[in-house]
């Protein structure tokens, strides 16, 4: 069986802002045709690692190839076979979808002759045919984002590049982006790098997941091979009122468990291979220690549970640690 | 293929600038509005004539002369009114008086005055200055110096010429000031429209990402450059273009409005255009937080618009304050179009501000290109 041609590569990769490391030593290949996430929270180096290969950000050290190009030293021919929808909003809101589009059509070199078809069938494919002349500024965030996927795309791509695409939306709007990327991708069969802080999108969307935590990969792999990495396939998560003094021990002493982690307020992580064994065996055993329950979930093993055991940390614990200030002059950056 | 310089990319970062100008002019107006405001307020403001300032007189003598004195004053009261003559008849009285402000000066008919002026002993008319206000003090010396003049005339002219007169011959009309002010404001014009569509406008595009969309896109740098400078030139251009017609309109000069004079306004809108987008870019291309264009906005206006000579000539300037004016793109703007404006004359008068701002809006491009950075 011969081996997926490999889309994008990335070798030992670093980026450092003085005494910061951004991104420290990142290597892995996305092979073609592959939906591949990179899952961290905030301040992680996702986004630095996107924009290294994207060409928006210098690399200190290492290599980015995509589609065989370097991005160090052939950036304009590696830009030229990726889509990037950078995780802002960065259509012009004074202008219509058609001229947003038209305008990146022509940044993009595409022949006249060529455009207006080739709008009309991106406007038809993320469903704004009928927005066509409204302002960006009056579309919804769902829309605007679809809008901002229409122009990644208007060069036709083989590899796309989302950074976060679906953070800032509601529920509703985010479900339909993820539908109509994996329609795109269909499609179009794209190979597409996707950075996101949603567990359940990247489980969702995602071929292979890459954990980065303070800029260094800490796994890699599908999301059911990351989920069963993971000692126990349940967590059980129960809070008490007021348990007695080594709660934690007996709790390790129940049925099937694999680790306790407590995790403030008298709640409890309970990572077990045996749920409804565990479950039955935890409630009984805080009958008889006359300790009360306040509230009792089980669920089988998440992406969450993942980058808990990969990093040692809850992903919310550590959303705001993107560094605040950035000088307003860019001197000798 | 790659190609280091394709004007459909360059012309489309323009109509995207161009485009957004046209569907929110509201700022552009605004960069009309105070240049518009300046000259009409300045222009009204300064430049004209004193009038009706209070003159207070004390009168120690009754002879013949000093009436001529009093009869002198009347007359300038009743034509020029520059000034209303107040008798008072204690001279402290009348010093507290311009001390406190009530009269702008004060003039003294000394005692035996009129028998001074028939025994030729050197006859004297005291003025009392308020010299805090500079302007009036000057007005009042150049009135009564005249009137001392004029009482100094013999009552028949000598047969020879003793005292030599200077005869003033002005090449052009009379120049209101406000007229004087017109080619400073469209130069302001121009300067305020690139200092919010380049200035403002630019960092506020870069900080809402505007520009990382560009970045992932072939375009080179300086096809880049080149886009945001032409099409911020461009609005600067509208800008002087609606300055110099309804400025002219206002002000009064309708030379503005003769093709030739025109042709040569035109040239200068476009290369002062260039310089001023030019020398932006270049003071912004490293420039991120959208809070500095806007902090340094009064800098730069009282920096570069005030030395250029646009309201008070170069000349007055010490060394350091004229150092700046040289290379201060708004000095030749403001000479060219002063030259085709006041003068109406053409090329010959302002080939050398044309090519200084050529020459400042080339090399601040190559600058500026130079110090864009392709990556964020």
């Amino acid at each position: 069986m011969t081996e997926p041609q490999k889309a994008i590569q990335v070798i030992d990769i670093v980026k450092r802002y003085g005494n910061f490391t951004a991104v420290d030593g990142v290597s892995f290949d996305v092979a073609e045709g592959e939906i591949f996430g990179l899952l961290g929270p905030n301040g992680a180096g996702k986004s630095t690692l996107i924009r290294m290969m994207t060409t928006l950000l210098e690399i200190t050290s290492g290599t980015a190839m995509v589609e065989g190009s370097d991005v160090r030293k052939d950036p304009d021919k590696a830009r030229r076979c990726m889509g990037v929808i950078p995780q802002a909003m960065t259509s012009d809101g004074d202008l219509t979808v058609w001229e947003n589009l038209s305008i990146y059509s022509k940044l993009y070199g595409i022949a006249a002759a060529d455009r207006e078809n080739s709008i009309k069938e991106l406007l038809e494919l993320v469903d704004l045919t009928q927005w066509r002349d409204a302002p960006a500024k009056n579309l919804s965030g769902g829309m605007r984002r679809r809008l901002e996927i229409a122009r990644g795309l208007v060069h036709r791509p083989r590899i796309f590049f989302l950074d976060e695409p679906t953070t800032g939306l509601d529920p509703v709007s985010r479900v339909a982006v993820w539908e109509m990327i994996g329609n795109i991708k269909q499609k179009r069969h794209l190979t597409v790098l996707i950075t996101t802080h949603y567990m359940d999108e990247a489980d969702r969307l995602c071929d292979r997941i890459a954990i980065v935590d303070h800029g260094k990969l800490v796994a890699l792999d599908t999301p059911r091979a990351l989920k069963a990495s993971i000692p126990g396939s349940s967590v059980i998560e129960a809070q008490f009122l007021n348990p007695p003094p080594g709660w934690e021990e007996t709790l390790k002493k129940l049925a099937g468990v694999n680790s306790v982690q407590p995790e403030g307020a008298d709640m409890y992580r309970v990572l077990t291979d045996d749920g409804p064994h565990t479950t039955t065996d935890l409630v009984e055993t805080a009958v008889r220690a006359s300790v009360l329950l306040k509230s009792l979930t089980v669920q089988s093993t998440t992406l969450d549970d993942v980058f808990v055991h990969y990093t040692g940390r809850q992903l919310r614990d550590h959303l705001a640690d993107a560094p605040l200030y950035q000088s307003p002059v860019a001197w000798g950056k | 293929m790659a190609s280091f310089f394709q004007s459909a990319r360059m012309m489309a970062i323009v109509e995207r600038d161009l485009r957004k100008f046209f569907r929110s002019p509201a700022l552009m107006m605004a960069a009309m509005v105070f240049p518009l405001v300046q000259l009409i307020v300045l222009g009204n403001a300064f430049g004209g004539k004193i009038r009706d300032a209070k003159l207070g007189i004390v009168i120690h003598d009754n002879g013949p002369q000093s009436i001529r004195v009093v009869e002198a004053l009347r007359a300038v009261q009743s034509n020029a009114r520059t000034f209303e003559p107040i008798v008072y008849t204690d001279e402290k009285e009348m010093v507290a008086d311009v001390r406190k402000g009530n009269l702008n000066a004060g003039l003294v008919i000394p005692p035996q005055f009129s028998r001074d002026v028939y025994e030729h002993a050197r006859p004297r008319i005291g003025l009392v200055l308020d010299n805090t206000d500079n302007f009036l003090t000057a007005t009042f010396e150049d009135e009564m110096t005249q009137l001392v003049e004029a009482l100094n005339q013999p009552d028949v002219q000598p047969r020879v010429v003793q005292q030599i007169a200077l005869q003033t011959v002005e090449l052009y009309p009379y120049i209101e000031y406000m007229k004087y002010l017109l080619p400073g404001s469209i130069a302001l014009a121009m300067f305020v429209s690139v200092m919010i569509g380049g200035g403002i406008v630019y960092i506020d595009d870069k900080a809402r990402g505007v520009h990382e969309g560009y970045l992932v896109t072939p375009i080179t740098k300086m096809e880049l450059v080149a886009g945001l400078n032409v099409a911020g030139a461009l609005k600067a251009m509208g800008a002087g273009v609606v300055l110099t017609v309804i400025g002219s309109l206002i002000a009064g000069v309708g030379s503005s409005f003769q093709p030739a004079n025109f042709f040569w306004l035109l040239l200068l809108i476009v290369s002062t255009s260039f310089a001023f987008i030019a020398m932006m870019f270049l003071m912004m291309v490293r420039v991120n937080d959208p809070l500095i264009p806007r902090a340094i906005f009064g800098i730069l206006n009282t920096l570069l618009y005030f030395p250029s000579g646009a309201i008070y000539p170069v000349q007055a300037f010490p060394k350091w304050l004229q150092a700046i004016a040289w290379v201060d793109p708004f000095t030749y703007s403001v000479h060219g179009f002063k030259a085709v404006l006041l003068k109406g004359v053409g090329l010959a008068a302002i080939w050398p501000d044309l090519l200084y701002l050529s020459s400042f809006a080339v090399v601040a491009f190559v600058l500026s290109t130079l110090l864009f950075k392709r990556t964020l």
